[in-house]
């Protein structure tokens, strides 16, 4: 099994009323409610507790990419996982991803993936999302219709920045490079890969045909995600892929640890409370613009959304995101239960552990995530012993890793000039 | 009135057929346009109606190969020579208005009578047009009737707007209508017409409710002013929708072209 210990990283401070007073929590989201003095500390405090993580045996450490939104206030996962290659050791660098479609050009990836793989020393386990139509069409103006294709001349543009190793022109229908030569090159010939889905189809080939793992970043956990997974399973089993190895797929789920049952709801549910009550409030209209999702999964859909608003908004309870599953939380014991359920029933070999939540405080999110690394994550460290030895949906590092600062000392130097100072 | 099909050189074309004389060639509005559409039928009485749909509207095949507005704006050409005709009454509605003065520009000797009905393509800062793409159905009449209640109606043939099954069936039709109009309205309905219009030499009726909630009035002067000889008709009480809500009055303006 691979553990990523994942953050969003979440604005913690949108008010009581947010849902009363604000369309959207995504893309027109009020820039008053955003405080500069109180990022600089809500920044580090995240990067302190990924760095934090990365030292209690997780596998990974996870960042990913959303703009205009105070869920995730990390437009650029690059910056962040930057700063974790130099602080953190060993770990994987989990980026999850970069939306390839949104960059021109597209080799801009190439490269700072390529730098982040050469600054962690290999470390790097890379996303290539289509990303959400919030932020891909509504915020950063993309084409609905024509994302996927963009996406794909994208995904092949880098790939081939990667590995051919004399310069070479693209002639692409959005991009035009007459001398593509990236430098630096990624260390790992092999980049591991990752790609969130929502259920469609074509991404479900995508992953088979070019061996990447497919991810199932939802919030809404692991019961509702049995059918999409198992869309899944099915179609890796009809395009004859040539195993069926649980690290082709990965699934984010919402985790809380305490001593006991009773302790988690008493420490943690107000803090789930506020991202699922109060974050995942967006608005209708930006969740799906015309032309990027197929018809079928309209079809399938939950069409609340797309209706005039009744009075108010309800309210789920803790009970409620336990019992329908967006939530596992409680004590070690039952959350292994609950995470056993989860891995053999999607049948996944990569979680992606979201155990900040909302606007839980450090030392809340430091209990819970040393309880879970200590108590629960050797517990299921076996789930897949057939494949035990699958390593091509991870990173392998370098033996010989570089020490960052690691300078020698000014006396050191001065001796080794010649003794002037 | 008939629906038919076309070959072109990119995809089968589906278009609506009415009425005997003057050739008059109708480019539908981002919402689309059905058979038995009232403006047809007035049209009808007077002129030959081809209606054409654009690829991927109401059961017609959809077409990747049309991305820009180039591409559209060749397509249609390609439609109206397939057609067999040869320099049509040329009307549009909203986007159709922008494929059509694009039409216009692009070839001035092709196209000599123009009518141009509330058109996109035109942006101005003081004036953002709405974001269509960004609205949810039910918050879409106030920004296309000048009755709101009334067009309401219209716009669901009466029945409620949050009504399971009117609403799945309005997605479906949406993702693909507004998924081909995106290409061309998407995020920002403008696609460089605006350095173009110097070159339309067709005699040219604007035609515009005074209370379009969408593209405000503003934007027919802007319009007006850049095509030379340009004559605006402006209808009262009516929205962006003023072919549904002053059918005859719109008739009546198109038929100054002949």
């Amino acid at each position: 099994m691979k553990f990523t210990w994942f953050n969003l990283m979440p604005w913690q401070d949108l008010p009581d009323d947010f849902r009363e007073k604000h369309r959207s929590v995504w893309v027109d989201i009020d820039s008053r409610l955003f405080d500069p003095a109180r990022a600089h500390h809500l920044y580090n405090e995240y990067m302190d507790l990924l760095e934090y993580s990365s030292t209690l045996g997780f596998d990974g450490i996870g960042v990913n990419e959303h703009h205009q939104n105070a869920y995730g206030i990390m437009p650029s996962p690059n910056i962040i996982a930057a700063g974790l290659a130099r602080r953190t050791k060993d770990v994987g660098i989990v980026v999850l991803g970069n939306s390839i479609a949104l960059y021109n050009p597209p080799v801009r990836v190439a490269e700072e993936f390529a730098m982040l793989d050469c600054i962690s020393g290999g470390r790097l386990v890379a996303g290539f999302p289509v990303g959400t139509s919030m932020d891909t069409n509504y915020c950063y103006g993309q084409i609905p219709a024509l994302t996927r294709e963009k996406y794909n001349e994208a995904h092949d543009l880098i790939k081939r920045a990667w590995s051919d190793p004399d310069p070479f022109a693209f002639n692409g229908r959005y991009n035009k490079l007459r001398h593509v030569n990236i430098w630096p090159r990624p260390i790992q010939k092999n980049m591991p890969i990752h790609i969130p889905g929502g259920g469609s189809v074509e991404t479900y080939d995508f992953c088979i045909d070019n061996t990447y793992s497919y991810s199932y970043l939802s919030f809404s956990g692991y019961i509702r995600a049995k059918a999409l997974m198992q869309g899944y399973w099915d179609r890796v089993a009809d395009r004859n892929a040539p195993d069926d190895s649980p690290y082709r797929a990965g699934f984010a789920q919402t985790i809380c640890v305490a001593d006991t049952d009773e302790e988690a709801e008493r420490l943690y549910s107000e803090h789930v409370s506020y991202f699922y009550n109060r974050c995942l409030h967006v608005y209708g209209g930006f969740a799906d613009a015309p032309g990027y999702r197929t018809i079928k999964t309209i079809q399938s859909g939950a069409l609340s959304q797309y209706a005039p608003p009744v009075d108010g908004y309800g309210e789920l309870t803790w009970k409620d995101l336990n019992e329908q599953g967006h939530v596992i939380a409680g004590s070690p014991e039952t959350v292994r239960q609950r995470m056993e359920e989860l891995i053999k029933g999607l049948r996944v070999g990569n979680v992606f552990c979201l155990m900040h939540v909302g606007n839980m405080p450090k030392d809340k999110c430091m209990y819970s995530t040393k309880l879970f690394a200590e108590k629960v994550m050797p517990k299921l460290r076996d789930m897949f012993p057939d494949h035990k030895d699958d390593n091509r949906f991870w990173c392998s590092p370098l033996k010989n890793q570089a020490k960052p600062g690691n300078l020698p000392t000014e006396q050191m130097v001065a001796a080794a000039v010649g003794g002037k100072d | 009135m008939e629906l038919k099909t076309v070959k072109t050189h990119a995809v089968p074309v589906r278009y609506i057929e009415a009425g005997k004389g003057t050739p008059l060639v109708y480019l539908h509005g981002a919402g689309g346009i059905q058979l038995g559409d009232p403006l047809i039928a007035k049209l009808a009485e007077t002129h030959h109606v081809f209606a054409p749909l654009l690829p991927g509207y109401g059961d017609s095949e959809e077409c990747g190969e049309l991305r820009d507005m180039l591409d559209f704006t060749l397509h249609t050409a390609d439609v109206v020579e397939a057609l067999g005709l040869k320099d049509p009454i040329l009307v549009g509605h909203s986007m159709g208005g922008m494929i059509a003065a694009e039409m216009a520009a692009i070839a001035p000797a092709s196209v000599s009578r123009l009518a141009l009905i509330c058109p996109a393509g035109l942006w101005h800062d003081a004036h953002p047009i709405p974001d269509i793409f960004a609205m949810l159905p039910y918050e879409m009449p106030q920004y296309l009737f000048h009755d709101v209640e009334a067009g309401t109606k219209i716009m669901t043939a009466g029945v409620a707007l949050s009504d399971p099954e009117w609403l799945k069936g309005f997605l479906v039709m949406n993702a693909r209508q507004m998924g081909m109009a995106g290409k061309i309205l998407f995020p920002i309905p403008e696609r460089g017409l605006s350095q173009r219009l110097y070159r339309i030499k067709a005699k040219t009726i604007l035609i515009w409710g005074d209370s379009d909630r969408l593209i405000p009035p503003t934007y027919a002067h802007a319009f007006k002013k850049a095509i030379a000889g340009a004559e605006l008709v402006s209808i009262a009480e009516a929205g962006h929708m003023v072919t549904a809500e002053k059918t005859n009055q719109v008739g009546a303006a198109i038929a100054k072209l002949g």
